[in-house]
């Protein structure tokens, strides 16, 4: 009995078409945006985790000033200068490696070749802290960075638009007009979660950078990372005693500066993806919402329209529940295949945005599994009125029904 | 047939509308039809011939009288045992055929089987079994559109019997098929009523029809106007 009434309910639809399919598409819409959000939104979250470990677990980033909070104001900052960096490495007790660093975007020459690129002035601890090695030549030297002499590391971008499949080593490019000689290149790190070539930077000296480049003292950001058995938390609280006790912050002030390590930046992440994912999810139930809607004014039509085929089967003995269930199972496999194209559709939408920014696709089958139980749910409550007035019909009239 | 009667009105009423607007379609009607009767009912539009058939039918449901069917009181049951009599007791038989579109012959004459919650292999066996007594074996497949009108009645009659039914209910059947057609579908309803016991109730406009019938009622204005045995009837005994 169940079966035939899925078959029924199936070649209904067939009949008509395209009238079916165009009701889905409410449905088809609001399925493929949910299922496409969330691959997507997993699979980047993926990435960005992947990312923050690459940086190392143990790494602490010490920044000015403090995230903005509703409703108060703005803590006065003032910039960290060498001087702090200075202090601070001679005052932190268990720290693996401090590093400096400020970044500008400027344009990078070299013969007739130019781009832009991101250039960060830093120490040799840099790269011990970021955990980021090169595969050829060498980083800076005490010399060098005590003396501001504007040697560079390039990442892999930078090379392959120079040099192609020449040696970078001991050529020299022009900074913002700087000459800089070429002394390592920096291991491939590839895109970022947020989209961004890690590759296409030029790495030199802190000083020479203040002084050449940026042309003020600022230090931006100092990057700790803490010895092996040293817990993050242990270490965040040295570093905001270091760094007050240098800042000459009194008692009763606020920290004029933040520190943050890598679970705290991607749970910052997170919860703003997971913002982004609630107000689609908002506009994806508008849509499944519209959608059944339209269910339920197809059916209505539906039910119209085979007035005299319910007085046909009421007369020959069908039950009440017979026509409700006839129509309800009609509503419900409808917005299911609704819901199955939508799958479809959201999982080549994710597919797609995972190719085009390099991130994991990994679909979920419960998702899928609750979105098609979700559409089907859809077909079934709004299914029931028209189905409803169906099986109730007198079947006297039902059969004189034009 | 003597006894029980097979149907019977007893004072049946069945009016529409309120106050000054109400119209009796049936007023006070006694009527005894026994079992395996072939009736015929005449009558011109509005004398309450197809409000009758309605009731006979378990369609519809008289405002003051009794209505029994098999001795049962089927004037007071309720939608869903009303239903249930159709199912199991009665098979209908309508001027427009009223077939399932899109629906093959044999798909149609199973139907009743499936709200009787037949298994399928019975279901296609006595669906094939009807259709070879209406003689329409070779058009199984065929849906309503590919046959023609007197084939498409001869669907329809094949599912009227397809449950074995006690009482045939029949709303002009031939008022839309020429002579001959016609003249088909009246031998197979008396073949059945005599070769099966089975009781044919009949709406027609046409006396050369209703002949086919041993009994002709006539209706006019809610009452019998008259009540005559067939003397032409060539099966009356």
């Amino acid at each position: 009995m169940f079966l035939e009434t899925v078959s029924l309910a199936l070649s209904s639809i067939r009949r008509n078409a395209l009238r079916s399919f165009l009701t889905l598409l409410g449905i088809v819409i609001g399925v493929a945006a949910v299922i496409a959000m969330i691959t997507i939104g997993s699979g980047t979250t993926d990435k960005v985790k992947a990312d923050i470990s690459k940086l190392g677990s143990n790494l602490l980033t010490i920044r000015t000033g403090q995230p903005p909070t509703p409703g108060t104001a703005p803590v006065r900052a003032r910039d960290f200068e060498m001087k702090h960096l200075t202090a601070l490495e001679a005052n932190l007790a268990g720290a693996k490696a401090i590093a400096g660093a400020s970044q500008k975007t400027v344009r990078v020459v070299y013969g007739t070749e130019s781009l832009s690129a991101s250039v960060t002035g830093t120490d040799a601890d840099f790269f011990t802290v970021r955990d980021w090695s090169v595969t050829s030549g060498r980083t800076f030297t005490e010399q060098e960075t005590r003396g501001g002499i504007p040697v560079c590391v390039i990442g892999e971008t930078v090379r392959k638009q120079f040099f192609g499949s020449g040696n970078p080593l001991g050529a020299i490019i022009r900074v913002a007009r700087v000459n800089c000689p070429v002394i390592g290149l920096l291991e491939s790190k590839g895109t970022s979660g947020f989209g961004q070539d890690q590759d296409n930077v030029v790495m030199m000296p802190l000083q020479a950078f203040q002084r050449r480049i940026a042309g003020s003292n600022q230090v931006e950001t100092i990057y700790v990372s803490a010895n092996d058995g040293v817990a993050t938390s242990e270490m965040q609280t040295r570093i905001e005693t270091a760094m007050r006790e240098i800042r000459k912050i009194g008692p009763d002030q606020e920290d004029d500066f933040n520190v943050r390590d890598q679970t705290q930046i991607a749970n910052a992440m997170s919860s703003t993806m997971g913002v982004m994912t609630g107000m689609l999810s908002a506009v994806a139930g508008v849509s499944l919402l519209v959608g059944g809607i339209g269910i339920m004014n197809i059916m209505l039509v539906s039910v119209t329209e085979r007035t005299r085929e319910i007085g046909i089967r009421l007369a020959i003995g069908a039950q009440e529940w017979h026509i409700l269930t006839q129509f309800v199972v009609e509503a419900t496999v409808l917005a299911l295949l609704g819901g199955i194209f939508g799958i479809g559709l959201g999982l080549g939408l994710a597919a797609l945005a995972s190719y085009a920014f390099a991130i994991p696709f990994n679909p979920s089958l419960s998702v899928i599994v609750l979105a098609a139980g979700f559409s089907a749910a859809i077909g079934l409550v709004f299914g029931f009125f028209p189905a409803l007035r169906g099986a109730r019909l007198n079947p006297i009239d039902a059969l004189r029904h034009e | 047939m003597p006894g029980q009667p097979f149907i019977e009105f007893v004072d049946l009423w069945k009016s529409y509308g309120e106050g000054e607007a109400q119209v009796n379609a049936l007023a006070g009607v006694n009527l005894r039809i026994g079992h395996g009767e072939f009736v015929t009912i005449m009558g011109p539009s509005g004398s309450g011939k197809s409000t009758a058939m309605n009731i006979i039918g378990c369609l519809d449901t008289p405002t003051s009288g009794d209505y029994k069917f098999m001795g049962v009181d089927a004037g007071n049951l309720d939608r869903a045992r009303r239903a249930m009599l159709r199912n199991l007791y009665i098979g209908f038989v309508f001027q427009g055929y009223n077939l399932l579109a899109r629906t093959s012959a044999i798909d149609n004459v199973e139907l009743p089987l499936i709200y009787r919650g037949a298994g399928r292999r019975e279901r296609k066996l006595r669906a094939e079994a009807a259709l070879e007594l209406v003689g329409l074996s070779d058009r199984r497949s065929h849906t309503p559109a590919e046959l023609s009108g007197g084939q498409q009645q001869r669907v329809a009659i094949a599912r009227a019997i397809v449950t074995e039914p006690a009482l045939l209910v029949a709303d002009e059947p031939t008022g839309n098929l020429d002579t001959a057609r016609s003249h088909e579908i009246m031998s197979l309803l008396t073949r059945l009523n005599e070769d099966r016991g089975l009781t044919v109730v009949m709406v027609t406009h046409e006396a050369e029809i209703a002949a086919y019938g041993s009994r002709t009622i006539r209706f006019v204005d809610g009452h019998i106007a008259s009540d005559v045995m067939n003397k032409d009837h060539a099966h009356v005994s």
